[in-house]
């Protein structure tokens, strides 16, 4: 099939300038590179419909290919209405991590961080462990900070 | 035979309520049903005995059941007792019973987490059963993991002591990873066969193997199951480990049942796979040295349960061993030693249980005396330690001498390496009356250099359990006819040579020199430990297993902990870099190695308008990133939606269009409300050389795209499916505009589906911003005084007052509203006139419109969607002409009602045909004529698509709510600041932030 240079050329471009826009820290520029990726998509979807053609309004005497393909625009219809709704949706999330956190921006996720950088060691599984050679430990012995049982549990 | 397994499992789920009622005491409740197993599994014994071991069904089959369970899987609740099962059942349900009885002396009245306890040993001897009379590959494997999650539970039962918990685990991991081998192992041999029967798989065995490798690697997969389950080396060191168990379990898990079933899974194997491909490699090399190596260790411990756990651990594997021989000797010998050594190994764990709960350690160098103290504890354990080094007349004799014939006859029919295997079992044997010897006089004796122990007398409650064990042992050592009975038929299943009996006294023949070589060397041994301990303290250790296990567990999650660092960043922009670059390399990679065709039929624009339109949109997008204030790049955002509109219309789609330019506008009203509370510049860039990167990315996936699109667009041979559409949305779908038929009636799950989206995400804005509850009950016009909304303060920030706030308020004096509802609500400085006027000219028509759009939409441009953004937009000039208290006003109906309401109607139009017999979302035509407007055609997919409109209109005004009036009266409700330019600390709006 024919392939239109300008949709084509449409559609790089506002993927191009959408992925450079989410790969930035503010919300926002991320908001309107995700904007910009849908529209990019609709054009794709647009221009596998062929080329420029009838509006998909029945009439008897039309032959079906004489229609620009009624199919990719049901789909981008969908497509539009869900963007907006995800629009809509990220305009909460950056409204309130502004009111939040006086912050328009993606933040790195320090829980992250911390399990990098956490030790391999784990008192549970590499304490030294004295042998037991009773299973009637006196209660008081047991909860007595000193014993190296309490102390591991400790530093859990 | 399932009548008793489902009772143990039954009673085993109340066993938690009983402890509630009867305490302790319920241990001797729960001790009564594996005793009436028992009972019940001797009087049928016959029936198991007598039958045709090899029978899968018929009347003289051994007693079988099977309930369909899952076909498709081949899998079924297959149960069949034969000899071998109700053997093993002896063991199990008998010495159940016995700990289970135990159990109500050992703990204390008021020890936390009996119930659950209770109930898991009990449930054990129930899981332990089936697996010994499944028929079933899956189901045995089911069971299997069963006790190991239950062993798990019970070595945990100390759960505050660090050794319960790691060796619960380690024991886990380790017969879990066996576990899986052995899954993968049956699965290989299940599907090679077609059947996942083991009466079939043992009885086809021959033609299996002929199969090759496939069933040998399966195999040794089972076997690998079976030894980590029975502690063989390399997986031995989880039995020592768990003797942090309490005593009880330590003495039915690890001596008389679980352990076992590893030791049942090569019987069960045997008469079918011994001595087939890696068979005696696996069995023969490393029950050898298991045995001599548990032996070895036992002598070095000093803990008296150690002493027994490093001794179950090479009694397994001399077990495995004699099991995996795969002669009728070797089936006799034995099940003779799994009962003795069940018998003996549960009496003595019993007895250090006793020992450690009346004076407080099983230390044998703190203990001293016992023997005095308690002769009655002494007896029993002396003889279960004289059973297991095989001194006559015990039962231990008795199998350990058929144990020697059946290697014995082995080795003079077999090479040198079967005289080796049986010098090997000899030395492990005088290992193991070391050991006997070591246990005996640590326990009981009274050393010369330790003063005597603090022993509490034991009643005879306590004492019971391991003096029936004992009286057992003596009993069958002296007639060991029925335990031969018992054993016989097992052996059956292997071919007719051989054919030893176990009894206690054969006569004068080189077995009996062997053992008597035995007592005497073990003697030996014994009488001079202290040598024996400096040579094996001058010997270099072997590396311990439980070391090299940690080693390997501590890589596991080093590596863990490096994979995840790596990879979970916590930076959003490293991961979307990955996606996004995967997302280019794999697709490109793929065209690139199919050498997918290039389009040769290119055209630059369809039109010269279309040209224009996607430069408009070029250039917007290329404005957006350019732009450093937030508005002017949302506006050039805009730009780019709008220039897509074009595209749509002069590509010959008047729907989308439509939709696209409302959409647009709504999106743009609702981004400056959302944001306008954020400083107006966009100060934060990131830095250069990530910019370079960026840039390059986008560049690259915008090529990627094109090419793809390029690529799919030439790959297209077959006409497109939609060629059928109008048709089928004319006739079919009754409506000429076919995009719409095929959203309302063609593809209606799809919008089915985007409707709910669109209501979710309506839900997640007005949760974002009103945080509790919906905010559906605004303020009404009649509450609200004249002039009170949003007023600006009087002041200027300079201290001023400001003239042009004055000058307004003074105009403002009407308190009737001629224009709006509640127009006259809004502060005077805020009201434009003009804006009051035009709304409340265009409100209705709106509306209207909106309506006509909606039902037009079937035949002509327009349609739910479409309709449904009108209507919303409409509302936004309510809201920006009479403000928040106008738009509550405007809508008497909630947002929430709305999406109820619209998902409602689409769901009841959806399920309504069910009812006329159609299918779901089948749409009827109805035709009826009115007077005036002549005749009619009705769809009921319209009703459909009024679901849409409710849902669209319900998800604006939830935008409108929250991002312009909630937004709006929280800005009132706290000052204002003079420049929103800097980010500044606002403590005042962070806790207003987080409170609501």
């Amino acid at each position: 099939m024919t392939v239109n240079l300008t949709l084509l050329v449409v559609m790089g471009v506002l993927f191009a300038v959408g992925v450079y826009l989410i790969l930035e820290r503010s919300l926002t520029r991320v908001m309107l590179g995700l904007i910009l990726i849908t529209n990019g998509a609709n054009v794709l979807i647009l221009s596998t419909g062929g080329a420029a053609g009838l509006a998909p309004l029945f009439g008897k005497d039309i032959p079906p290919d004489a229609y620009n393909d009624p199919l990719p625009q049901a789909l981008i219809l969908t497509s539009i209405v869900i963007s907006f709704a995800v629009t809509a949706f990220l305009l909460g999330i950056i409204y309130r991590s502004w009111i939040l956190g006086r912050q328009d921006e993606v933040q790195d996720d320090i829980e992250d961080r911390r399990v990098a950088n956490q030790p391999s060691f784990d008192a549970e599984d590499d304490a030294e462990m004295p042998a037991e050679t009773t299973e009637f430990i006196k209660a008081e012995a047991e909860e007595s900070p000193g014993t190296p049982t309490a102390r591991a549990k400790g530093e859990e | 035979m399932l009548i008793v397994l489902t009772l143990l499992f039954v009673v085993a789920f109340a066993a938690p309520l009983i402890f509630r009622k009867l305490g302790r005491s319920t241990f001797y409740l729960l001790a009564a049903v594996p005793a009436g197993g028992l009972v019940w599994l001797l009087a049928t014994f016959g029936r198991y005995t007598v039958a045709d071991q090899h029978g899968v069904a018929g009347p003289n089959a051994p007693p079988s059941q099977v309930v369909a369970w899952i076909p498709q899987l081949q899998l079924e609740l297959a149960f069949r007792m034969d000899a071998l099962s109700a053997v093993v059942s002896l063991l199990i349900l008998g010495v159940g019973a016995l700990v289970l009885f135990y159990c109500a002396r050992y703990f204390k009245a008021d020890d936390a987490h009996l119930g659950p306890f209770g109930a898991q040993l009990l449930a054990f001897a129930a899981a332990m059963f089936g697996l010994v009379i499944t028929d079933d590959l899956l189901m045995l494997y089911v069971f299997w993991e069963l006790t190991t999650i239950l062993s798990y539970l019970l070595i945990g039962f100390a759960r505050q002591r660090l050794a319960a918990r790691r060796s619960a685990l380690m024991a886990l991991m380790v017969t879990t990873l066996g576990g899986l081998a052995m899954l993968v192992g049956m699965i290989m041999l299940g599907q090679t066969a077609g059947t996942y029967r083991i009466s079939e798989l043992i009885n086809r065995a021959p033609e299996l193997l002929a199969h090759g490798t496939v069933v040998n690697i399966a195999v040794v997969l089972i076997l690998v199951g079976a030894i980590s389950k029975s502690a063989l080396i390399p997986f031995h060191f989880w039995l020592p480990a768990a003797m942090a168990a309490p005593t009880p379990v330590s003495a039915y898990l690890h001596a008389a049942a679980m352990v076992k079933a590893g030791i049942y899974l090569v019987a069960r194997f045997a008469p079918g796979f011994a001595g087939t491909g890696y068979w005696d490699a696996v069995v023969t090399v490393l029950g050898l040295l298991t045995m001599l190596v548990g032996g070895w260790q036992a002598l070095r411990q000093f803990d008296l349960k150690l002493i027994l756990a490093y001794g179950t651990v090479s009694q397994l594997g001399l077990l495995v061993l004699v099991t995996g021989l795969g002669d009728r000797d070797g089936a006799v010998a034995a099940l003779g030693l799994l009962l003795a050594h069940g018998l003996f190994k549960a009496t003595l764990f019993l007895v250090v249980g006793i020992i450690d709960h009346q004076s407080g350690t099983r230390d044998i160098r703190q203990l001293s005396g016992i023997h005095r103290a308690a002769p009655a504890l002494f007896g029993v354990a002396l003889v279960g330690a004289a059973s297991m080094a095989g001194v006559p007349p015990l039962l231990g004799f008795v199998a350990k001498e058929s144990v020697y014939e059946a290697f014995f006859q082995q080795a003079q029919h077999g090479g040198w390496a079967d005289w080796l295997v049986l010098a090997g079992v000899v030395a492990g044997s005088m290992l193991t009356f070391a050991y006997s010897a070591r246990f005996v006089w640590g326990g009981f004796a009274t050393k010369p250099d330790a003063e005597a122990t603090a022993f509490k007398p034991v009643s005879y409650a306590f004492l019971a359990s391991p003096a029936v064990l004992a009286a057992a042992t003596v009993c069958f050592g002296l007639w060991p006819a029925p335990v031969d009975a018992a054993v016989q038929p097992y052996s059956w299943l292997f071919p007719a040579d051989g054919g030893i009996h176990l009894a206690l006294w054969h006569g004068v023949t080189p077995v009996l020199g062997l053992a008597a070589l035995t007592l005497a060397v073990g003697a030996l041994l014994f009488r001079y430990r202290r040598e024996v301990a400096r040579f094996q303290d001058s010997t270099i250790r072997v590396v311990e297993a439980e070391r090299i296990y940690r080693a390997v567990v501590g890589a596991l999650d080093e590596a863990a902990i490096w994979v995840t660092g790596r990879t979970q960043r916590g930076s959003l922009i490293f991961y979307l870099f990955v996606i996004l670059t995967v997302a280019i390399v794999t697709p490109v990679s793929a065209l690139l190695f199919i050498g997918a065709p290039w389009p040769d039929d290119w055209v630059w624009f369809d039109s010269p308008v279309q040209a224009i339109a996607g430069a408009i949109v070029i250039a917007g997008a290329l404005a957006a990133v350019r732009a450093n204030k937030r508005f002017l790049a949302v506006l050039m955002v805009s730009v780019t939606g709008y220039g897509l509109a074009l595209i749509f219309a002069l590509q010959g789609a008047p729907d989308l269009a439509l939709t696209q330019m409302l959409v647009e506008t709504i999106v743009l009203v609702a981004i400056v409300l959302a944001l306008r509370s954020l400083p107006a510049r966009l100060w934060l860039r990131t830095p250069g050389r990530y910019r370079l990167l960026r840039a390059g990315l986008g560049l690259a996936f915008g090529l990627a795209m094109m090419g793809l699109a390029a690529v799919a667009m030439a790959s297209r041979t077959a006409p497109p499916v939609s060629l059928a559409f109008p048709e089928l949305a004319y006739e079919g779908g009754g409506g000429a505009n076919i995009v719409n038929v095929t959203l309302v009636d063609l593809r209606a799950w799809d919008t089915f589906g985007e409707i709910s989206v669109l209501a979710l995400a309506a839900t997640g804005v007005a949760s974002l911003i009103f945080v509790r509850g919906r905010g559906d009950k605004r303020p009404r016009a009649v509450t609200v005084a004249t002039g009170s909304v949003d007023r600006m303060s009087e002041l200027d920030e300079l201290g001023h007052r400001s003239a042009a706030v004055l000058t307004a308020r003074r105009f403002a004096t009407a308190t009737r509203d001629a224009w709006l509802v509640a127009g006259r609500t809004l502060a005077p400085e805020r009201r434009s006139i003009i804006l009051e006027v035009v709304t409340r000219l265009l409100f209705h028509s709106v509306m209207v419109f909106s309506i006509y759009l909606l039902l037009a939409g079937h035949n002509l441009p327009g349609g739910g969607f479409s309709g449904g953004l009108l209507a919303g937009l409409a509302l936004t000039i309510r809201y920006l002409a009479g403000g928040r208290v106008e738009l509550a006003e405007a809508t008497p109906v909630s947002a929430g009602v709305l999406l109820a309401a619209g998902l409602g109607t689409a769901s009841l139009t959806a399920l309504a045909p069910l009812f006329f017999g159609g299918e779901v979302f089948q749409s009827a035509i109805i035709h009826f004529s009115l007077p005036v407007f002549g005749e009619h055609k009705f769809v009921t997919s319209t009703i459909f698509d009024i679901g849409v409109y409710l849902v669209v209109v319900g998800l604006v005004l939830d935008v409108l709510r929250s991002f312009g009036s909630e937004v709006d009266e929280r800005s009132e409700s706290r000052p204002r600041h003079p420049e929103h330019g800097v980010p500044h600390e606002a403590p005042e709006a962070l806790e207003e932030g987080v409170a609501r």
